[in-house]
């Protein structure tokens, strides 16, 4: 059963997984793709419920259930499941010998959670010395918030995210998604596969500390330095300005609203942006052919005028777009050299766009309970190991029998024994 | 030159020598890989990376050397400047090539084409070499002639349907920062460590085809799955997830006219009882006549949303109720900085709205070594950048370098190939 990722990229790796939700969950998934054995632990005393995406919608139909969650079977697709009671001794023991085979461990609890259990870096390394430990948690584990709780939304105020999302004189807009979930999680991938390159390279295990707000804080890094360097704060009047782009300096540059498409939702939106000069000159062709005489100003040939003049020339472009609906209008100023591009909606992204059969990028996979269904692909493929996915999230415990048979040498009569212990 | 990293320290990546060819939609994988030591050397063509003249610039004085834009994107790299409409450099390249575990580039300027020399050669003669191509659509799209910028990308991809807010007379918000580039280089940087790993495991390199626009379809949470999942759509709302049905508002403006994200206010019967107490502890329990409220559900044996939203239970919806109405007047006592680290303290899952320079100097991550300075001889500074994204114990994250100069390391590359 393990070997159904074709990928042997990391196939040669094994990772001791309680990552859940999303966070941790992504960064995992990402790793079985290309062939890890992910072995995910879940809780039986709970019914694997730490996961608070376990059960919860979206779901393919009119059923409900721990095993018909859309978001827990997208983000753990291609990992083994199993059941294991940590607080038990006959669980410990098992754990122990989980950690003597794995090369990783990780997780995403609050901080101080592995370590209540008796499993902090120091208490793994005596399992297996070169073990490499992994967790994520909003704030880290250290400083005067490690106790402090975070999901998505948390993260991305407190470290810049949700405020430079916004229009001016309204209140941020943020994400409208845990951004950093996804992002944290792809922070979590990096530093388990740079903490297995030292290994490979020295023989030594490690600790690695993610904290998704340390990852966040280094996404904005050209308004960091403006401020380090010039005193400038983007905390001042008329900022953020999230549609226009002052670095670098282009204009127009927004998105506008356009004429709906019939049969579809009641607006529809486009982005536009001219990167230089050249840019502008060619939209501004267009807009003239169109009867749009305005366009023709002066004012508007060079960078500097368009910038100052931003707001108008927002209003008359805004007023051009209502002519069509965003994708005719695309066509037009592409057609020109001029980047533009509908607002898509995920229908549109996903169902729509040639890209989508170009990527490959939302492969079928089959859940046990949940049948046939599309997931999140992966944005890259390989020459040579590429990724694969097959499997959904497993159910609960659905590897038991292939993790602690197989892989810990128990027989059938000591894993049923097991199960009516609450062991498993 | 003085950084913050322990020069005699070894780093992850300080085995491997990288070139970046490419535009500002690779930089940041760029220095993902530089900043963990990897010698990563950007071949700028003659005049410069394009990101060198971005705003804004040190002091507002516009200069190739002066672009803070270039210089956060380009820290611990060197610069060799390489003429690729020179055949004569054909050699000189492959040479560069030879000495190379990884090369990255965002087929801007496509060295193979121009120096005249052969892809399928150079895997050949190189088979340990990983080559990531970082490109809008995938290599090779029939979408690949398109012009776009972060700005387009984030409304192909999905980034800019999710975000922006109630009021839909408003325009979608792409979200700050070049998100959709990022993306693309985060998805960039865990490819080639998975190449990477499967090379220390076999000597085998390979050639990886990094999509951006499939790298932002893929992070848009239940903005993919609802739709491939049960075919809903998700429509954006402020300072919260999108969703398919309307949800409540989850950002107040607090004393001091700044905001925070309250996440999901006091739900279960314990909360209650901690509400009640931290409008107690700030002697408010007066001015607000629901108090008592909060006590009935912290008596409670259980209590869902669920119950709540069905709407048929009175009492259930004022207790709820009056966790709101709690939470709006301590917002409306406290700055939205006591506001989090009160509710924090309090178990409530509660973030103050930071811009990125409060960030940079909230006490936390001060604490944690967030702030790093590098020095910049030439212009007799020490500039403080964001520190690590990650943080490794053995092996770990730095800044080795300032940003290059144009041209800086040409010679004492080339030299010493």
């Amino acid at each position: 059963m393990p070997h159904h990722v074709k990928s042997k990229a990391l196939s040669h790796l094994r990772i001791c997984d309680f990552t859940g939700q999303l966070a941790g969950a992504g960064a995992t998934k990402f790793m079985a793709a290309f062939g890890a054995e992910v072995i995910r632990i879940e809780d039986p005393s709970n019914q694997g419920r730490w996961d608070i995406l376990r059960g919860m919608p979206p779901y393919v139909d009119d059923r409900r259930g721990n095993e018909l969650g859309g978001p827990f079977n997208n983000h753990n697709v291609g990992k083994l499941g199993i059941t294991l009671n940590i607080k038990t001794e006959k669980g410990r023991e098992l754990f122990e010998r989980l950690v003597a085979i794995s090369d990783c461990v990780t997780e995403n609890f609050s901080s101080g959670v592995m370590r209540s259990w008796g499993y902090d870096y120091d208490a793994l390394k005596e399992i297996r010395e070169d073990i490499i430990y992994v967790s994520n948690c909003g704030f880290g584990h250290s400083g005067p918030y490690e106790k402090f709780k975070t999901w998505g939304p948390i993260v991305q105020a407190t470290s810049g995210l949700t405020m430079s999302s916004a229009l001016p004189d309204q209140p941020p807009a943020g994400w409208g998604y845990s951004y950093m979930d996804h992002t944290g999680a792809y922070f979590m991938a990096m530093a388990i596969m740079l903490a297995i390159h030292h290994r490979n390279r020295t023989g030594e295990g490690q600790y690695v500390d993610v904290a998704a707000t340390e990852a966040a804080l280094t996404l904005n890094g050209p308004v960091l330095l403006d401020y380090t360097v010039n005193g400038r704060p983007l905390r001042r009047d008329g900022y953020p300005d999230a549609n226009h782009s002052v670095s670098p300096a282009m204009a127009p540059h927004n998105i506008y609203a356009a004429k709906p498409i019939p049969g579809s939702f009641d607006e529809a939106w486009i982005a536009i942006a001219c990167r230089n000069d050249e840019d502008w000159h060619a939209m501004r062709d267009v807009l003239v052919a169109d009867g749009c005489d305005w366009a023709a100003n002066d004012d508007y040939g060079q960078l500097s005028g368009r910038m100052a003049a931003q707001d108008e020339l927002d209003e008359r472009i805004g007023e051009w777009c209502l002519r069509r609906d965003p994708y005719q209008s695309t066509d037009l100023l592409r057609e020109v050299g001029v980047p533009a591009n509908p607002v898509q909606t995920p229908e549109q992204r996903i169902d729509q766009d040639v890209n989508s059969a170009e990527a490959r990028l939302w492969p079928t996979i089959r859940q046990a309970e949940m049948g046939r269904l599309r997931v999140d692909g992966i944005p890259a493929h390989f020459t040579k190991t590429d990724w694969s996915m097959t499997r959904g999230a497993a159910t609960l415990g659905e590897d038991n029998d292939y993790v602690y048979g197989e892989l810990l040498g128990l027989s059938q009569d000591e894993i049923a024994g097991l199960y009516e212990e609450g062991v498993l | 030159m003085a950084t913050n990293a322990d020069p005699l320290a070894m780093m992850a990546l300080d085995d491997l020598r990288v070139l970046e060819i490419g535009d500002e939609r690779g930089a940041w994988c760029g220095k993902l890989l530089a900043d963990m030591g990897a010698d990563v050397i950007k071949i700028e063509p003659p005049d410069g990376d394009p990101s060198r003249q971005y705003e804004p610039f040190v002091d507002d004085e516009p200069h190739h050397e002066r672009s803070l834009f270039f210089w956060y994107y380009n820290t611990s790299k060197r610069s060799v400047v390489m003429n690729f409409d020179d055949r004569s450099n054909a050699d000189a390249f492959l040479k560069l090539v030879e000495s190379a575990d990884i090369i990255f580039d965002t087929n801007t300027y496509d060295p193979v084409g121009r120096l005249g020399i052969d892809y399928h050669q150079i895997m050949s003669d190189n088979p340990g070499l990983i080559w990531c191509t970082i490109t809008n659509f995938g290599f090779g799209s029939v979408r690949d002639d398109e012009p776009h910028t972060d700005l387009t990308l984030a409304a192909n991809g999905g980034f800019a349907w999710m975000n922006g807010y109630d009021d839909h007379s408003l325009p979608p918000v792409r979200g700050g920062g070049q998100q959709a580039y990022h993306t693309g280089s985060n998805y960039a940087f865990m490819s080639i460590l998975t190449a990477l790993l499967h090379r220390d495991a076999t000597g085998v390199g390979q050639h990886i085809n990094v999509n951006i626009n499939a790298s932002v379809n893929v992070t848009t949470e239940a903005g993919s799955y609802s739709w491939l999942v049960s075919h809903s759509t998700v429509q954006r709302q402020t300072g919260r997830h999108a969703g398919v049905a309307p949800s409540m508002p989850s950002q107040i403006k607090c004393a001091d006219g700044r905001y925070v994200n309250t996440g999901i206010p006091p739900r279960r019967p314990a909360e209650f009882g901690l509400c009640y107490d931290w409008l107690e502890a700030e002697g408010l329990l007066d001015e607000l006549p629901e108090a008592a409220l909060l006590q009935v559900g912290a008596e409670l044996e259980s209590f869902s949303l669920a119950d709540v939203f069905r709407g048929d239970n009175e009492e259930l919806l004022a207790i709820f109720g009056a966790g709101r109405e709690a939470f709006d007047l301590l917002a409306s006592k406290l700055t939205a900085y006591e506001f989090f680290t009160k509710a924090q303290n309090f178990g409530f899952q509660v973030g103050v709205i930071h811009s990125p320079e409060e960030a940079l100097e909230d006490p936390h991550f001060v604490d944690r070594g967030m702030q790093v300075t590098v020095e910049h001889p030439e212009l007799g500074r020490e500039v403080i950048y964001p520190g690590a994204p990650y943080r490794l114990t053995r092996g770990s994250w730095g800044i080795t370098r300032r940003p290059p100069l144009l041209g800086e390391h040409t010679d004492e590359v080339m030299s010493g190939l």
